[in-house]
C-alpha cells in the first residue's frame, strides 16, 4: 500500500473520535540562514504517545519548543489542550503540561528534593514531591546534590519535574540521549506509567527503538518536514519488506540484476555494497548466492536483519538515521 | 532545617510553598553552597580591612624629620635649636647622603645654612630650606624647621595659642576605609552574585526550562533582589561589625539609617547586575560587561582615598557614580552620624541608577 494512504488513514481513524491534545498546521520558522521547520502539520490525540523520529538538525526541537509556547513560530497555528499561545491564557495552559527540555542542566548545588519542591512551588495543583520521587525511584537519592547524579539519575529527575504539575500533556525532547540502556529502559517505563494513568505524550527521539517502543504514532522527519506519518508497524510494512539485507562483494555486479532476484522489493547500494529490501527471504537467499557463484562473485560480508523504523528513515532520505 | 514538615503534604490543593519564597530559598542555598563566593562576599572584605587597617594604623608618636647638612656654617648650633622643637627629630648628613635620604622620603627636609658669615652670636644670618612641596610632609616639615629656627632666634609670639590635639576615633584611616569597603562589596556581591547567576541558568538552559512553567517571570527577578536583601544584612554586619570590634570603627549615625542606606546601595547594583547580565549568552561576555562597569568605580569612587584628589573638572561625573554616592552616603552614616536628609543627593543618584537599570533590564531580559 502506498505510503500516502496510510498517512490519511491514521489521521481519519481516530480524527473524530478523540479530541487532538495538540494540534498545527502549516507550522514555519526560519533562523538567519536555516529553515529549521518548513511546513509541517500534525495532530497529537489525547491518550496517545506520538512522537518525532529524526536525525539531529531535523528540526523536531525547534517543532516542540514552539509547541510548548517556547519559541514564536515565523507561520502557522498551534493549538495545545485547545488554546493557542500568546492569547492571555498560558500561564492556564502551562499548569497543565509537563515539559522536559534537551540539554536542561539543573541547578547543581541543589538537591533532588530541593529542585522538585522548587518546581512544585510553580504550580496551582503540584503533585506532592514524595509522589514524584517515587515516581522516577529517587526515593534513596532525595538528599542528594544534583551535580552528584548519574547522567540516567538526572535525566529521571528532569522528569519528574516535568510530572510533578500532574500535567495531562507530557512533551519529550531526546528523553534518553546519552543514556546507557539500563538508564534507557527506566525511562521508558516512566513514560509507560504515565501513559498507563492517561496521560498524553509528544516526545522527540533519534532512536528508533524508543519510538517503536513508546509510540502509537511516528512522524518521521528530516530538514525541517514530516517525510511519512503512521503507526510504527505501518510505517515498516510500507516498505514492503520483513527483511533488509546488506551485503558486499568483490566483482562485477548491478542493481539491476539483484532487483530481478525473486522476493527482492526494492534495492540500494554503490561500488560493492547492496542493500536490499526482501520480501521473502527464503526464496530470496538461494537465488542470491546462486547468482553470485555463476557470476564468480566472491562474497565478503552479509547481514540480514527484520526491517525496522531505521530502515523506513533510509528508504526515505537515503541515509542512515544515527551518521548525523 | 526540617524538610518534610514544608513540604506540600496532601496531593492537592493543599497549602503549598510561595514560588517567590521557593526561588528565593533556592538561591541562598546555592550561594552559601558555593564556597568561593562566601569567600569573596565575607572573608575576603575583612581581610583586606585587617591588612590596610594595619599599614595606616596611626602612629603613636608622629614627628617630622629634618636634616641638617653637614659642613654648612653653625652646622651644630643649627642642629641644637631645631632639637629645641617637640615635632621635629634632627639629624646631620653630608650634603650627597641629605639629598638621599631627602628622595627616599627618609627626611622631610634638609636645612642648609647658606652664608658664610655668621650674626653675633654665631648663627647663619640665611637658611635654605630644600623640601619636596607635593608632599605634605615636607611642607609641614618647612613651618616646623622655620618656627623652631625664628622662635630659637627670639622671634616673639603675638598670639597665646592653646593646643587641642584631637587623635580619636572617627577621624583615622580605618573609619575611612570601612564604609567604602562596604560599599564596594555591596557592588561586587550584587553585580556579581546576580550576573553570575543570571547568565549561568542561562548558559544551562534552566530559564527556558523556569519559561516553560507557570512560574512568573517577575518572580524570578524578584527572588534575585529578596535574596540580595538577606545576604546585604549579613555583609554588611561582617564588615561593620568587623570594624567595630577590631578598630574601634564606631557608627555615629542610626543604624536604621544604615541600613535604609545599604538597602538602597544593594538594590541600585543588583539593578545594575541584571542589566549587565540581561542578554549575555556567555560567563565570558558577563564577566567582561562586569568589569568594563565596575573599574571605573573601584578607580573613582573614593573606597580606599578621596575622590576629592581628582581634578575639579571630573567631579561631577565621579559624583554621578553609583558607588562614589552609596560611599559618601555611607561616611555620612557612619562617620558623621549624618541623618538621610542630609545625604538625600546621593541616594538619589542611586534611586535613579537602580530603577532605570532594573527597568531597562526588565526589557532586555532574554529568557533563552
Amino acid at each position: 500500500m502506498p505510503m500516502e494512504t496510510f498517512r490519511a488513514s491514521a489521521v481519519v481513524d481516530r480524527g473524530e473520535a478523540t479530541p487532538a491534545a495538540v494540534r498545527c498546521t502549516s507550522l514555519v520558522k526560519r533562523y538567519e540562514d536555516v529553515v529549521a521547520v518548513a511546513g509541517i502539520d500534525l495532530a497529537v490525540w489525547q491518550g496517545e504517545c506520538f512522537g518525532l523520529l529524526g536525525p539531529n538538525g531535523a528540526g523536531k526541537t525547534t517543532t516542540v519548543e514552539i509547541l510548548e509556547g517556547l519559541t514564536v513560530p515565523d507561520a502557522g497555528s498551534v493549538e495545545v489542550l485547545g488554546w493557542s499561545w500568546g492569547k492571555g491564557r498560558d500561564l492556564e495552559l502551562r499548569e497543565r503540561l509537563g515539559v522536559q527540555l534537551q540539554e536542561t542542566q539543573l541547578a547543581e548545588k541543589l538537591t533532588v528534593g530541593e529542585t522538585l519542591r522548587l518546581f512544585a512551588s510553580f504550580f496551582a495543583r503540584p503533585r506532592p514531591v514524595d509522589e514524584v520521587i517515587g515516581m522516577v525511584g529517587l526515593e534513596d537519592k532525595r538528599r542528594s546534590r544534583v551535580g552528584k547524579l548519574s547522567g540516567g539519575q538526572k535525566q529521571r529527575l528532569a522528569l519528574a519535574c516535568a510530572l510533578v504539575s500532574d500535567p495531562e500533556l507530557l512533551f519529550l525532547d531526546e528523553p534518553t540521549t546519552g543514556l546507557d540502556p539500563q538508564a534507557r529502559l527506566n525511562v521508558w517505563e516512566i513514560v509507560e506509567t504515565f501513559r498507563g494513568r492517561g496521560g498524553t505524550v509528544l516526545l522527540t527521539t533519534h532512536y528508533m527503538e524508543e519510538a517503536a517502543r513508546l509510540c502509537d504514532r511516528v512522524a518521521i522527519m528530516d530538514h525541517g518536514t514530516i517525510l511519512s506519518l503512521d503507526r510504527p508497524a505501518a510505517l515498516v510494512a510500507s516498505l514492503g519488506a520483513e527483511q533488509i539485507v546488506e551485503f558486499a562483494v568483490r566483482g562485477g555486479l548491478d542493481k539491476d540484476t539483484l532487483a530481478g532476484l525473486p522476493g527482492v522489493g526494492s534495492v540500494t547500494g554503490q561500488g560493492g555494497s547492496f542493500r536490499l529490501s526482501v520480501r521473502r527471504i527464503g526464496e530470496m537467499m538461494p537465488a542470491l548466492l546462486m547468482e553470485l557463484d555463476r557470476r564468480g562473485v566472491v562474497l565478503e560480508s552479509l547481514t540480514t536483519h527484520q526491517a525496522t523504523l531505521e530502515d523506513v528513515f533510509v528508504h526515505l532520505t537515503g541515509r542512515a538515521l544515527r551518521d548525523e | 532545617m526540617n524538610e518534610h514538615r514544608l513540604d506540600p503534604i496532601a496531593p492537592h490543593g493543599a497549602k503549598r510553598p510561595h514560588p517567590l519564597v521557593e526561588l528565593t530559598r533556592a538561591r541562598l542555598l546555592e550561594f552559601l553552597r558555593e564556597p568561593e563566593a562566601v569567600f569573596w562576599v565575607f572573608v575576603f572584605p575583612v581581610l583586606l580591612a585587617l591588612a590596610l587597617g594595619i599599614a595606616f594604623r596611626s602612629k603613636p608618636a608622629e614627628t617630622l624629620r629634618a636634616a641638617v647638612e653637614r659642613g654648612t656654617p653653625a652646622e651644630a648650633r643649627v642642629a641644637a635649636m631645631l632639637r629645641g622643637s617637640p615635632d621635629l627629630t634632627v639629624t646631620v648628613l653630608a650634603a650627597g647622603e641629605a639629598d638621599q635620604a631627602l628622595r627616599t622620603g627618609k627626611v622631610d627636609v634638609v636645612v642648609a645654612a647658606t652664608a658664610a658669615a655668621t650674626g653675633s652670636r654665631g648663627e647663619p644670618l640665611s637658611v635654605t630650606y630644600r623640601y619636596d612641596t607635593t608632599r605634605a610632609e615636607g611642607r609641614a616639615a618647612r613651618l616646623a624647621v622655620d618656627d623652631a629656627l625664628q622662635r630659637a632666634l627670639g622671634r616673639p609670639d603675638l598670639l597665646a595659642v592653646h593646643e587641642d590635639r584631637v587623635a580619636r576615633p572617627g577621624n583615622r584611616y580605618i573609619d575611612f576605609l570601612i564604609p567604602g569597603l562596604v560599599g564596594l562589596n555591596l557592588m561586587g556581591s550584587g553585580m556579581w552574585g546576580l550576573g553570575f547567576a543570571v547568565v549561568q541558568a542561562r548558559v544551562r538552559k534552566l530559564l527556558k526550562r523556569f519559561a516553560a512553567t507557570p512560574m512568573r517571570r517577575s518572580h524570578y527577578l524578584l527572588s534575585f533582589m529578596l535574596s540580595r536583601l538577606i545576604g546585604l544584612v549579613l555583609e554588611v554586619a561582617v564588615v561593620v561589625g568587623f570594624g567595630w570590634l577590631l578598630f574601634g570603627v564606631a557608627v555615629r549615625g542610626s543604624l536604621l539609617d544604615l541600613a535604609v542606606v545599604s538597602l538602597l546601595g544593594a538594590l541600585t547594583f543588583a539593578g545594575l547586575g541584571l542589566l549587565v547580565a540581561a542578554r549575555s549568552r556567555t560567563i565570558e561576555g558577563v564577566s567582561g560587561w562586569m568589569n568594563l562597569v565596575q573599574l571605573p568605580m573601584w578607580l573613582f569612587s573614593g573606597t580606599f582615598f578621596s575622590y576629592e584628589r581628582f581634578p575639579a573638572v571630573a567631579q561631577p561625573a565621579i559624583r554621578a557614580l553609583p558607588l562614589t554616592a552609596l560611599n559618601d552616603a555611607l561616611r555620612a552614616v557612619i562617620n558623621e552620624g549624618a541623618g538621610l536628609p542630609a545625604c538625600w543627593v546621593a541616594l538619589a543618584v542611586m534611586a535613579l541608577w537602580g530603577g532605570i537599570s532594573f527597568a531597562v533590564a526588565l526589557r532586555l531580559f532574554r529568557w533563552q
